[in-house]
């Protein structure tokens, strides 16, 4: 019997202990790539082309990273970084935008074609950017957006998921709200800033954060529309830092670029951990 | 589900929908048209002309070995991705779910690689394997085996799997570890009074519990196989060796861009949208299931 109770649901004891240990063990295997990845932005390349690379940071931080930041293998780290923050705010704060003021209109008005419109949203969900890129690459050019702002965010920007989203929380305004404004004569846009927005923080900020990592994170469409280096985001750089012939690739330079890539985005999630689960669990239902 | 109360006119409410509207029709419904229409024609060489062949460019990508072995590829690329990021995520929740305290510090940790692009996990990835200086290739050298993606399809495809598995776990975990919380303690502690030892009360109890999260997952994580690690395989094989790794929206890109193939592509492209719509018809099925349950 005292077998059987000590590892009813928790466990205590030895078996708490070894619970500890794969969890670390899972942990360190987990992290692992990233550790090694920041320990050889530490180190010369001398060290690296002569594996075994070693296994504890080196005295090359600030050479590595100065030498990534300002200087890089096509342009500066730096303006990548730039590029990539444009572009992931971009996209965030549009779709968020675009979502809420069309939500709004689905939920609070009946007009014409309304659930032509709902459908025809719903549709998108069923388009990534992967399935149709060359004919999306095709307009994106006669627009003449390559290598612009506009044309790295604006065709990731219409999102079924986030006027879903949305359009649900609406939902779940009480009635007596938005009668209580038409009583008043509130006019809707009245109801929609007083009411409307302040209600939907937490959804919008959990978007926010949802959004934030799927638009710096993207590398297909800004890989196919930023044929200058100016313009290349961090996330797609990476890749064409690598010498095409049969060179070394410059390794401290091109994994500090990496620690760099991935610092903003891990800060989001981490700092911001309970509206990214959220967010995160809210998008997916 | 419609609002008892809701406001006068016509015209706002276009005005709101339309910026939405707006963006898909000019980014995603004229696209998909094009790549529906010209997949219908093969453009001559010089692109001045392009001539009329109906269902050809499809009847061609069927008979094709390299569109065939493509779909093969695809099928083990995504069943691998999603059995090798689930089955260790639910390993981690059900540890972490047996903890009292610290589960969050470890939830903390095991996060990280979420936010990590698929093409950033790529160049991590492809370091430590790499042929010349990689960590892992040079001992497994050390232990007498020759360890080279480059040229041997089968380590190519364990690579750019383990890459794109990589970041799923942290994924996975939270949905398994969130389901896992859920789970009534008081169905467990029952269970165990009966005597029911820990494998037994998972096998029994948790894992039928868990069943409504674990064909989402399975769902998301195809999905996500199919379509997000092109920047995983386009940084670690470029679809190599041999086209070995060459997914199917790898090759869209592949066929469409360097191979300037258009028709081809468009081709790919539209049966790439029949799999995504039935792709979602299954998730939403799923989901009215759930609602209603």
């Amino acid at each position: 019997m005292a077998r059987e109770t000590h590892g009813m649901v928790e466990k205590r004891g030895a078996g708490l202990w070894l619970t500890h240990v794969f969890m670390i063990l899972g942990v360190l295997v987990i992290f692992f790539p990233i550790w090694l990845a920041f320990v050889a932005s530490t180190v010369t390349q001398q060290e690296i082309i002569r594996p075994p690379m070693p296994i504890w940071p080196g005295d090359q931080f600030l050479v590595n990273y100065k030498n990534a930041l300002f200087s890089g293998v096509n342009v500066p780290v730096a303006t990548m970084l730039f590029n990539s923050l444009v572009m992931a705010i971009g996209i965030a704060v549009g779709k968020i935008i675009i979502s809420l003021l069309s939500a709004f209109a689905i939920v609070y008005f009946k007009f014409p074609f309304r659930t032509a419109f709902f459908w025809m949203i719903f549709l998108t969900l069923m388009l990534p950017v992967e399935v149709r890129i060359v004919p999306t690459f095709e307009v994106v050019a006669g627009f003449g957006m390559l290598n612009s702002y506009s044309g790295l965010i604006l065709p990731l920007i219409a999102s079924a998921t986030a006027t879903f989203l949305f359009r649900q929380f609406f939902l779940t305004i009480p009635d007596e709200l938005a009668e209580a404004a038409r009583v008043d004569g509130a006019k809707p846009m009245r109801f929609f800033w007083d009411i409307v927005v302040p209600m939907s923080r937490t959804n919008i900020a959990a978007l926010f954060v949802i959004l934030f990592i799927y638009g710096w994170n993207q590398y297909l469409w800004p890989l196919l529309i930023t044929t200058d280096p100016e313009m290349n985001t961090i996330v797609m750089g990476i890749k064409q830092m690598f010498p095409s012939g049969d060179d070394f690739a410059h390794w401290p330079t091109i994994l500090a670029t990496s620690i760099l890539a991935m610092i903003p985005p891990v800060i989001v999630v981490i700092s911001m951990q309970r509206l990214f689960i959220r967010g995160l669990v809210d998008s997916e239902k | 589900m419609e609002k008892r109360v809701t406001f006068r006119g016509w015209m706002l409410p276009l005005l709101l929908i339309a910026p939405q509207v707006v963006v898909s029709v000019v980014f995603f419904f004229y696209p998909a048209g094009q790549a529906i229409w010209q997949s219908l024609f093969i453009p001559d060489p010089f692109g001045l002309s392009s001539q009329f062949v109906g269902l050809g460019n499809f009847e061609f990508l069927l008979s094709d070995p390299f569109y065939r072995a493509s779909f093969v590829t695809t099928a083990v690329f995504s069943i691998l991705v999603t059995l090798c990021s689930m089955i260790p995520a639910l390993f981690l929740a059900v540890i972490a779910d047996r903890l009292i305290k610290g589960s969050g510090v470890y939830r903390t940790m095991l996060i990280w690689p979420y936010a990590v692009a698929p093409a950033v996990a790529g160049v991590l990835w492809l370091f430590m394997f790499n042929t010349r200086v990689g960590v892992i290739s040079w001992y497994l050298g050390q232990l007498g085996y020759d360890w080279n993606h480059v040229l041997n399809g089968g380590e190519a495809m364990g690579l750019v799997v383990v890459a794109s598995a990589w970041g799923r776990i942290s994924y996975n975990f939270l949905f398994f570890f969130a389901a896992l919380q859920a789970v009534p303690r008081s169905v467990i502690e029952a269970a165990a009074i009966d005597g029911a030892r820990f494998w037994r009360r998972f096998f029994t109890i948790v894992l039928p519990l868990l069943s409504p999260t674990t064909f989402f997952l399975l769902v998301v994580n195809i999905v996500y196989a199919f379509f997000e690690t092109f920047g995983v395989i386009h940084t670690i094989t470029a679809g190599g060796p041999q086209q070995s790794t060459t997914i199917l929206v790898y090759k869209v890109f592949s066929d469409g861009f360097v191979g300037q193939d258009l028709g081809s592509s468009s081709a790919q492209s539209v049966i790439l949208l029949v799999v995504v719509g039935l792709l979602t018809v299954i998730q939403f099925k799923y989901l009215e299931k759930r609602v209603h349950y």
